[in-house]
């Protein structure tokens, strides 16, 4: 059974109809791709899955289990992380606070510890804390764990979000454009560190992405969409051959 | 050359006082005020013991300000710099014996020591006294203040309404209960009970409090900045007029006469419970969620936190420790009106608030007391003291725009850490 499905959703804002019959399958441990031209619609489906909107029509499962229409904080917790085209972070928290924050939903000492600093509470921020510092180490930036993120480089920016992301423990992880502003040189590093992830964790993952070379290279199968509908999907090859993309997408942009 | 090297030598040997270093040496500086303070003021031409280091004649007697200057040098200066210097090796190791300790036991060590200095302090006069009760009371309202418009990053006007709710409920069971009078009718309970039971008054006013913060806490699910702002002010504005227009609490006359309950142990006890728990939830995760939220809700909610639970709790615990300050309030003046709880209140805590420093634990404590001594050094002025404050205000938001002391909580292991020298860690 695919871990996420997601069966003829669409949803408009105000008269624009930004996505529209959108479906998709995706199986554990698989990794997918999705292009397409500036304002498709590719950010939209992330909304829509992850809950920041609520789709119109159509429906999200997760495990077979229906979770559109779930507040965002819920639908995280039961498995569907993500990071953000435009790096959400939070500027006055450290790195470090930064993936522990992403474990909130597992905590259990309540107000109770967080009010009177219980031992249990103890016990459970210095567990979170050795998780956080792993997950830390594996994107390379545990040196800079106490370090503001506001001051970091870009491209160590977009490594705090991958750990916050993979922080919530997600079965499904959207990464909505992980390698934009980077040199080829961090292109690289980020691009073996999805790999990583993606091993240790066996996760499912649904990468949007410009650059057709990572999306190539990463994705078992491609979608592509143009206003809002897919107008093609299939393997690298059978997409990078197709008239529609071509047309649609590789037409206007220079192929990287 | 030479005289550069002490000088920093000199210097650097501050850096090793352990904290109970400065605590002996101030104890023993209010000790020695208790025991000399009176000739010694004489001595020096002060008709009496200068209640507030000064600052309280620097505007009546300005004449007199050498001679205050002069005292505090003699009486906290000298005796505190030679003591704390002197006293380094010792001090060192006692704080390494306390730092071996549970820290449990060593806080209430600590606290029991803050706590001796500072009644020592107040017993000198009345005056002084009531001014460091006020003080404790205005450092639980900031740091509850601060707890919203800090560490959440909403703009609160309400917190001076929470506080009047705290402090009529509070006021409403202790005259009721304890004290025979023609608001209530008679006493219902041996006044005897009365600090026993206080505590119940209190926390009765913080609930009252934080339920009154629903009316803000449930809009903030949806708006944000400028609109929520404005919700807050007008709920400061439905709480001051209900009090106004409720007789059975004496509307604008206020109520007057409640019990002497609120003294120097019970109030200073209950500051540091509010410090200890405030500074123990921003310091949790759960707690962090309160800056998550302030920085990017849509990240906070894609990240599993709950984002309406964390703006509930953070309102509703923010206004319960607004409301026991209330209630400390009402019973160390023994007498509330409505007209305390307006906008120049508000001004007057967001004055502390901002000066002392934004998402702060010392900052908070930093500002109440900055602002709380000011104010005490500029009440000749009367109503100019409302254009000096708002002025440093508009200063320090010029020059230090997140305040004094912004971004820093206590972390007491920190705190009590013996400073045996560079990296020396125990
Ligand atoms: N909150 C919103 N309100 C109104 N319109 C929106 C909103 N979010 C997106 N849109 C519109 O929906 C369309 C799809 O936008 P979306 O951000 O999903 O595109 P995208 O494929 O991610 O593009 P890009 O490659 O530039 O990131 C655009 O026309 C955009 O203007
Ligand atoms: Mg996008």
């Amino acid at each position: 059974m695919p871990v996420l499905e997601v069966h003829k959703m669409s949803h408009n804002f105000g008269g624009l109809r930004a996505v529209n019959g959108y479906h998709l399958e995706i199986d554990a441990g698989q990794i997918r791709g999705l292009i397409g031209p500036n304002g498709a619609g590719k950010t939209t489906i992330f909304n829509l899955i992850s809950g920041i909107y609520a789709p119109m029509e159509g429906e999200v499962l997760l495990n077979g289990q229906k979770v559109n229409g779930l507040p965002s904080h819920r639908i995280a917790s039961m498995g569907i992380s993500r990071t953000f085209q435009n790096l959400l972070l939070w500027r006055h928290m450290t790195v470090l606070e930064h993936v522990k924050m992403a474990h909130y939903s597992r905590i259990r000492y309540g107000l109770v510890g967080a009010f009177f600093g219980t031992r249990k509470r103890r016990r459970e921020e210095e567990e979170i804390e050795g998780r956080a510092l792993e997950l830390l180490d594996m994107m390379g930036i545990r040196h800079l764990a106490n370090q503001v993120v506001l001051n970091l480089p870009y491209g160590a920016q977009r490594r705090v979000e991958m750990a916050r992301a993979l922080a919530t423990e997600p079965k499904v992880l959207l990464l909505d454009e992980p390698t934009a502003g980077m040199n080829p040189e961090e292109l690289v590093q980020i691009m073996e560190i999805i790999r990583r992830a993606h091993r240790e964790f066996g996760l499912a993952i649904l990468l949007i992405e410009h650059r057709l070379k990572v999306v190539m290279e990463l994705c078992e199968r491609i979608q592509t969409l143009n206003f809002g509908e897919v107008i093609a999907e299939g393997t690298p090859e059978e997409i990078q051959n197709d008239p529609k993309v071509i047309d649609a997408y590789l037409g206007k942009e220079s192929v990287i | 050359m030479a005289s550069t090297t002490t000088f920093r030598t000199f210097r650097a040997g501050w850096s090793r006082v352990p904290l109970i270093g400065w605590f002996f040496g101030a104890l023993l500086a209010v000790t020695l005020e208790r025991l000399v303070g009176n000739p010694l003021a004489l001595a020096v031409g002060l008709p009496k013991i200068p209640a507030l280091f000064g600052l309280d004649i620097m505007l009546k007697k300005p004449l007199l300000i050498p001679n205050a200057v002069l005292y505090v040098l003699l009486i906290y200066g000298l005796p505190m710099g030679i003591a704390t210097r002197a006293s380094i090796a010792p001090a060192n190791r006692l704080a390494t014996g306390l730092f071996r300790l549970p820290i449990v036991v060593t806080t209430v060590v600590y606290i029991g020591f803050l706590y001796a200095i500072l009644h020592v302090w107040a017993e000198v006069n009345d005056y002084r006294a009531l001014v460091l009760k006020l003080t404790l009371i205005a450092i639980m309202f900031t740091l509850s203040l601060n707890v919203i418009n800090g560490y959440m990053g909403e703009f609160s006007c309400s917190h001076p309404g929470f506080m009047a709710l705290g402090a009529y409920c509070a006021s409403v069971f202790s005259l009721g209960l304890f004290v025979d009078n023609r608001f209530f009718g008679t006493a219902l309970l041996p006044p005897a009970l009365g600090p026993f039971l206080f505590p119940v008054a209190l926390v009765l006013g913080g609930i009252l409090a934080a339920a009154g913060a629903l009316i803000v806490a449930v809009p903030s699910f949806r708006t944000r900045g400028d609109y929520l702002a404005i919700i807050s002010l007008a709920f400061l504005f439905i709480v001051k007029s209900l009090i106004e227009n409720l007789e059975y609490v004496r509307g604008p006359r206020g109520l007057s006469g409640q019990p002497d309950l609120a003294s120097l142990p019970t109030v200073f006890l209950w500051t540091v419970a509010c410090i200890w728990s405030i500074n123990n939830f921003v310091r949790s995760t759960i707690g962090k969620a309160l800056n998550a939220v302030r920085d990017n809700e849509m990240a906070a909610s894609a990240m599993t936190v709950n984002t309406r639970r964390t703006k509930m709790v953070a309102f509703l615990f923010s206004a319960f420790w607004a409301g026991i300050a209330g209630g400390l309030f009402a019973h160390v003046l023994r007498y509330v009106n409505p007209g305390t709880f307006g906008i120049q209140t508000l001004a007057e805590v967001l004055a502390m608030v901002y000066f002392g420093g934004l998402n702060s634990v010392y900052g908070s404590i930093v500002g109440a007391v900055s602002i709380s001594l000011l104010g005490e050094a500029l009440r000749p002025l009367e109503i100019f003291k409302w254009i000096i404050i708002p002025l440093l205000l508009i200063l320090v938001m010029i020059y230090r725009p997140t305040g004094l002391i912004a971004f820093k909580d206590v972390d007491v292991t920190a705190l009590f850490r013996p400073k045996t020298g560079p990296g020396d860690e125990v």
